[in-house]
């Protein structure tokens, strides 16, 4: 069975390819994920993996041979954070609309400017509109467990499309935590063999992929793609269901944690979920009915699902570790409201924009958080929709 | 495959996926020929056989059999006049190309 | 979490700070523990001040902040008493360990008033001793053990042996010399 270790996120998640062993690996290095093409590739040198390495000259190619590699029938994945995952934009589109099932470890760091290293979602929400599912790790368990669910979910002949799977970059991907990782075997059969029905090296068929589409075609394509993502759920929690049998660890499109009966409730993603949990419970100590809600899909965007965990809620917080610069908030707060609305849910909710550029979240700052949904609970409206959260001013 | 399936009718459900097209040559099923008003004329008593129209076309509408070229292919030629500029013998002609 | 214990490493770019705080994560974790180790990330380079952290917990641990209010502080070069605020933060039933040669008087005085335990070790003593080369991270790692009981003596060596094993299966000779520097630390740590 599972195997007890103490890894780093990065180091689970370059376990967790070695243990795929894909095909092809084009990458490029960029801080927080450099370690993770830097295992891999000592992967290759010891002969533990067949992959096929390909050390690009930039981000662009990288995403650019891993096209071609998944349309020639290879199973492929890269790595990348922040202004790499810039320089693959439009690559990710291709990727997306030509329907291959690319698998990209994403390391989230902030977007430049003012130019920064250290971990918020920008990158990611960025992207989140290119086509490609996103899946988002609380700690190196998850991001490691999300990636050995990543292809059963995206080579789903329902589905077929390019999946990322998000980590916070340095407090996951360097932070080295207790984890329970899976024999190889287990992984080898949990992930199974790569067979596109439709390849490019394929002998016995010839191809073409990435036709120009007129306008007579384009929004029939696009449609096509945008029902492939709503396929996406379902698998998610299919491949989970079937995760679960292996090893016990249950998963689904979000994590619901003390959320049953609670006034109060924090919407968040990520690494900050875990500090959060520590605020709901001391709070719960004190009698107050706390409660959070972890993104773990954000694409496809379980709305309907959402709304409805949080619709007995009196007043609720939507974290956001990005920026959306719409003079409204963040991403998260965008579609959660939106989710809330189309519920016809009568919730307080207000947009907090937290931890950009690394900036900590702490245990205390989740408690002023929920202090203020009591506030305005009591107050019965929300004044300021769109706030900071541990902003100097 | 079935072309029916990559078409200007077809519903989105029945697209190939990503618009993927699984089977060579398939640009002879579509008459792109009707995209221009002035096609080249072949002058066949002037042709010396030297097929130096042949790889220029940029639309494969020189069909060669037997080492000797044929009548073109207005299928697909798009009246791009590259033919009449390669021929040293004057023996493809067309309006506006001299 | 009242039975975690944290810990907060100040060093310099270079002297194997957060080196020793993953160590410690991997001894601790070794004896069953849920563990943490994770530095705070910069522009830093060599010689810069840096901070590394530890969580050791019997049960898991979730909150992925740094540590402010940590139950011990390792200082590995004592020059960093003149310009970081070493102990702030930390918890009055606690302790710092610091690397010097100076008493323990000398180096209070830069404590900024804390009131709690103060250690010292002259790590560079031991480094030289034992390895001939200054490395205060080995010396620093066995001090905090022993200070903080966060493992018995005994296990934490024998892990510590077992690690080294692997870490340096290429170069035996370099195990001797890092065990003594943890024997000795252990020892001199004071």
């Amino acid at each position: 069975m599972g195997k007890r270790d103490r890894l780093s996120g990065n180091e689970a998640v370059a376990v967790a390819m070695r243990q795929i062993n894909p095909d092809v690996m084009p990458a490029f290095p960029i801080t927080p994920s450099t370690e993770i093409p830097q295992y891999f590739s000592s992967f290759v040198a010891n002969g533990q993996v067949d992959t096929e390495f390909i050390p690009v000259e930039s981000e662009h190619s990288a995403m650019s041979a891993a096209i071609g590699a998944e349309a020639a029938g290879a199973r492929t994945l890269t790595a990348t954070s922040s202004c790499g995952l810039a320089l693959m934009w439009e690559e990710l589109y291709v990727a997306a609309s030509n329907r291959l099932p690319i698998a990209l470890a994403l390391v989230n760091r902030a977007l430049s400017g003012p130019i920064n290293i250290n971990c918020d979602h920008s990158d990611s929400m960025g992207a989140r509109d290119a086509g490609w599912i996103q899946i988002y790790a609380e700690n190196n368990q998850e991001a490691y467990d999300n990636f050995i669910q990543a292809y059963p979910i995206a080579e789903n002949p329902d589905v077929r499309l390019p999946i990322m799977i998000c980590q916070d970059g340095f407090i996951t991907s360097h932070g080295v935590e207790n984890i329970e990782l899976m024999e190889d075997e287990q992984v080898r059969a949990f992930v199974g063999d790569y067979a596109p029905e439709h390849f490019l090296l394929n002998s016995k068929e010839s191809m073409a992929v990435g036709p120009y589409a007129t306008t007579h075609y384009y929004m029939e394509a696009k449609k096509q793609h945008a029902q492939a993502m709503v396929n996406a759920k379902q698998a998610v929690l299919d491949v989970a269901k079937e995760f679960e049998k292996v090893t016990g660890r249950s998963y689904g499109l979000f994590e619901a944690y003390r959320l049953e009966d609670a006034d109060y409730a924090m919407v968040l993603i990520g690494s900050a979920a875990g500090t959060a949990k520590d605020a709901v419970d001391e709070l719960r100590d004190k009698g107050v009915k706390a409660g959070l809600l972890k993104i773990r899909l954000f694409r496809p965007f379980p709305a309907q699902e959402i709304a409805n965990a949080l619709a007995h809620v009196k007043a609720m917080a939507i974290m956001d570790r990005a920026e959306s610069l719409s003079s409204q908030g963040g991403p998260l707060g965008s579609e959660v409201m939106a989710a809330l609305y189309r519920a016809r849910s009568q919730a307080l909710a207000v947009n907090y924009i937290y931890g950009l550029g690394g900036r900590d979240m702490r245990v205390e700052h989740a408690e002023e958080v929920f202090e203020q949904l009591r506030q305005i609970a009591d107050a019965g409206e929300v004044t300021d929709a769109y706030r900071y959260l541990g902003l100097r001013e | 495959m079935d072309l029916h399936k990559v078409n200007n009718t077809c519903r989105w459900q029945d697209l190939t996926e990503g618009m993927q097209i699984y089977e060579g040559g398939t640009s002879a099923q579509f008459p792109t020929g009707e995209w221009t008003a002035v096609k080249p004329e072949f002058i066949e008593d002037k042709c010396k056989q030297c097929l130096l129209c042949v790889p220029v076309c940029p639309d494969s509408a020189i069909p060669v059999k037997d080492e000797k070229r044929g009548a073109f292919d207005y299928d697909h030629c798009k009246g791009c006049g590259i033919c009449v500029k390669a021929c040293p013998c004057d023996a493809i002609k067309m309006e506006g190309v001299n | 979490m009242k039975d975690m214990v944290e810990i907060r490493w100040h060093g310099r770019g270079g002297q194997g700070a957060k080196t020793a705080a993953l160590l410690l994560a991997d001894v601790a974790f070794q004896t069953g523990k849920y563990v943490q180790g994770f530095p705070e990330y910069g522009p830093e380079r060599m010689g810069a001040p840096i901070t590394a952290y530890n969580r050791i917990s019997p049960e898991q641990i979730r909150v992925h902040s740094n540590i402010y209010e940590p139950d011990y502080v390792v200082v590995v070069d004592e020059s960093l008493l003149e310009t970081v605020h070493v102990t702030e933060g930390l918890k009055k039933e606690g302790a710092v360990v610091v690397n010097t040669a100076k008493s323990k008087e000398e180096i209070q005085k830069h404590l900024q008033g804390y009131e709690g335990k103060l250690y010292t070790i002259d790590a560079k003593k031991v480094s030289m001793e034992a390895l001939g080369r200054y490395f205060p991270n080995t010396p620093m790692l066995a001090a905090i053990v022993k200070i903080s009981g966060v493992m018995d003596e005994d296990t934490f060596m024998r892990e510590m042996e077992s690690s080294f094993k692997h870490k340096f299966a290429s170069k035996p000779e370099v195990i001797d010399g890092n065990m003594k520097a943890l024997k000795m630390a252990l020892q001199e740590v004071q």
